[in-house]
C-alpha cells in the first residue's frame, strides 16, 4: 500500500508534471523552452547561498520555502543575464544560453563544495537539487511544489487566448494592441515558476526535459492548442507521478531520472502513433 | 475629411543603416498599392507606422489621431511567411484572434466572437475550411485565413503586407473583389505589393518608394513610367 507521505509526493509530483505540461507547450510554441534549462543551473547558486545564508543565522537548516526563493531569485539573475548578453544582436541566444548556463552552475558547484566542507548539517540534502529526489520530501514540500504548480496552470487558463495569438503571430498581436512584453514576461514567470517549484523534486538537470517532453509529445498528436495542452498537462503529470512512485520504492534511482524515462515512454507512444 | 493614413518625417534604420528617408506623405480614401523595389521600404513603413519596429523620427497619425487612439479601426495583415503555418490552430482559431484584446481572455471563443469569424472565413470563400488546420491549407488558402483575420476586426483601415505574393488565381480574384468591396463601404487599402500589371485596373492611388518617396498620388498622375524606371532602375538611394 501507499503511505499518506507518498501519496501526498505523488500528487505533487503529478501536479508538478501537469504544470510543466501546459507552461511547456506555450514555452516551446514561442520558441523559448530551452530557457528551462538555463532557469535550472541558474537557480543552483540560490540555492546554495540561501541554505548558507539560513545557516548562518541559525535557522533550519533545509526548509524548502527559503531555498526555493532563493533558487527563484538567481534563476532571474540568470534571466536578465541572458537577456543582458543577446540585447546587441551581436551574441545569439543558443550561445548565450550556454554562457549563463554553464557559468551559474559553476559558481552553484563551487558554492556547494564549500557549503560541504561547514561543520553543521547546512549542506545535508543540497545535492538533492542537482538530480532530484522526491522520496526527501516531506508533505508540506510536496504542498508547496504541488501548489505553485496549479498556480501555473491557472494562470494559463486565465490567458489562454492572448498567449496563444502571441505565440502564432507576434506582430499581429502588437498590431492588436495586446501587452506582448507583459504577456512575454508572464511566459517566462511561469516558466521560472515551474522550473523552481520542479527543484527539488526532479533536479535542475532534467527540469528542462520535463517541460519539453510532454509539450513536444503533444503536439504530434493533436491539432489544436487546447488538445495539445491538455495532452502535454496528462502527459506530464503521468511521468511526474509515476517517476515519483518509481523513485519512492528505489531510493538510489533519482527523481528526476524516473520521471525523465517515464516521460520519455510517453513521448515514444505519440512518436509511434502519430506515425500511424 | 482627415486622411485615414499619413506620415511626417519618418526615418528608420536597421542597424545603422537607413531604410526609410525623411517620408512624408498622406493617403487618401480608398485603394492605395506601395510599390517599389525590394529593400525600397515598403514593408518597413507598415512595420514603422505600427510600432512594429522604431523609428528614428516621424510620425504616423491615423484618421487624424495617434497610433494608440485609433488602434481599434486598424488592421494589420502581416506577411504570411512570418508565421509558422505548422501551429497547431484551425482556420477559424486564427480568425478568432481579430477579436482580441476586447474578446474575453479564458477558455474558449465565445460563441458570438466564432460566429463574427466564420462569417468573415466565408466572406473569402472558406466557409468550408473553418475547422480545417492551418497547415493542411495551400499557401493561397492561407493567405485568405490572413485576410479573414482582418476583416473580422471590424476595422476601417487596412495594411496589408503583399498579400497577393505567390497566390494562386482564385486567391488573386477573392481578394482584389474583396478590396473593392472594401472600398464601396468606405474603408481604406494601403497594400504593399510588387506586380505592376494590376495597378491601373484596381487602385485609386500609389505610393512609389524607394527608400524615399519617388511619386505618389491618384495612379493616373503618379504611376507614371519616369516614377517607375526611378524606383526600380537600381538607383535606390539618389545622393
Amino acid at each position: 500500500m501507499i503511505g499518506h507521505n507518498t501519496l501526498v509526493v505523488l500528487l505533487g509530483c503529478a501536479a508538478l508534471g501537469a504544470a510543466s505540461g501546459v507552461v511547456g507547450a506555450f514555452a516551446l510554441l514561442r520558441g523559448r523552452a530551452l530557457l528551462a534549462d538555463a532557469i535550472g543551473h541558474a537557480a543552483l547558486p540560490g540555492v546554495v547561498g540561501a541554505s548558507l545564508i539560513m545557516a548562518g543565522f541559525g535557522g533550519p537548516a533545509r526548509s524548502l520555502g527559503p531555498l526555493l526563493l532563493g533558487a527563484a531569485l538567481s534563476a532571474w539573475l540568470g534571466l536578465l543575464a541572458l537577456r543582458a548578453l543577446t540585447a546587441s544582436g551581436r551574441i545569439r541566444p543558443d550561445a548565450a544560453i550556454g554562457v549563463v548556463l554553464s557559468a551559474f552552475y559553476a559558481l552553484g558547484t563551487v558554492g556547494l563544495s564549500i557549503a560541504q566542507a561547514m561543520p553543521d548539517a547546512a549542506q545535508a540534502g543540497l545535492s538533492h537539487f542537482i538530480l532530484g529526489q522526491a522520496a526527501t520530501l516531506n508533505e508540506s514540500d510536496a504542498m508547496l511544489a504541488g501548489g505553485l504548480a496549479l498556480a501555473c496552470i491557472g494562470v494559463v487558463a486565465a490567458l489562454f487566448q492572448p498567449l496563444r495569438a502571441l505565440c502564432f503571430d507576434e506582430a499581429f498581436a502588437r498590431s492588436r494592441g495586446l501587452p506582448v512584453r507583459a504577456l512575454d514576461l508572464g511566459l517566462l514567470a511561469l516558466l521560472l515558476a515551474v522550473c523552481v517549484a520542479g527543484l527539488p523534486a526532479v533536479g535542475l538537470l532534467l527540469v528542462v526535459a520535463l517541460l519539453i517532453v510532454p509539450a513536444a509529445g503533444a503536439r504530434l498528436v493533436t491539432r489544436g492548442l487546447p488538445a495539445m495542452v491538455v495532452v502535454a498537462g496528462v502527459l506530464g503529470a503521468a511521468a511526474g507521478a509515476s517517476g515519483a512512485l518509481i523513485s519512492t520504492r528505489f531510493e538510489n534511482i533519482p527523481t528526476g531520472a524516473a520521471v525523465v524515462l517515464a516521460g520519455l515512454l510517453g513521448f515514444g507512444a505519440t512518436v509511434i502513433f502519430s506515425r500511424r | 475629411m482627415t486622411a485615414p493614413f499619413s506620415v511626417s518625417g519618418l526615418n528608420v534604420s536597421y542597424a545603422g543603416r537607413p531604410a526609410l528617408r525623411d517620408v512624408t506623405w498622406q493617403a487618401a480614401q480608398g485603394l492605395t498599392a506601395i510599390l517599389g523595389p525590394n529593400g525600397a521600404g515598403k514593408s518597413t513603413l507598415l512595420k514603422a507606422a505600427l510600432g512594429l519596429i522604431p523609428a528614428d523620427s516621424g510620425e504616423a497619425r491615423f484618421f487624424g489621431l495617434p497610433l494608440e487612439q485609433a488602434r481599434p479601426r486598424i488592421a494589420y495583415l502581416p506577411q504570411r511567411a512570418s508565421v509558422d503555418w505548422d501551429f497547431p490552430a484551425s482556420a477559424l482559431d486564427i480568425v478568432a484572434m481579430a477579436r482580441l484584446p476586447r474578446m474575453r481572455w479564458w477558455g474558449s471563443v465565445p460563441r458570438a466572437e466564432r460566429e463574427i469569424a466564420r462569417a468573415a472565413l466565408g466572406s473569402v470563400g472558406l466557409a468550408e475550411f473553418a475547422d480545417r488546420q492551418i497547415g493542411r491549407l495551400s499557401g493561397g488558402q492561407q493567405q485568405r485565413v490572413f485576410l479573414a483575420r482582418a476583416l473580422a476586426q471590424g476595422a476601417d483601415l487596412f495594411l496589408m503586407d503583399e498579400p497577393l505574393a505567390a497566390v494562386d488565381a482564385v486567391t488573386e480574384q477573392t481578394i482584389l473583389a474583396v478590396l473593392h468591396d472594401l472600398a464601396r463601404k468606405g474603408k481604406s487599402v494601403l497594400m504593399v505589393h510588387h506586380d505592376l500589371s494590376l495597378i491601373t485596373a484596381h487602385f485609386d492611388q500609389v505610393l512609389i518608394l524607394a527608400g524615399h518617396v519617388v511619386a505618389a498620388g491618384p495612379v493616373a498622375e503618379a504611376f507614371t513610367d519616369a516614377a517607375i524606371a526611378q524606383a526600380f532602375g537600381g538607383l535606390p538611394g539618389r545622393s
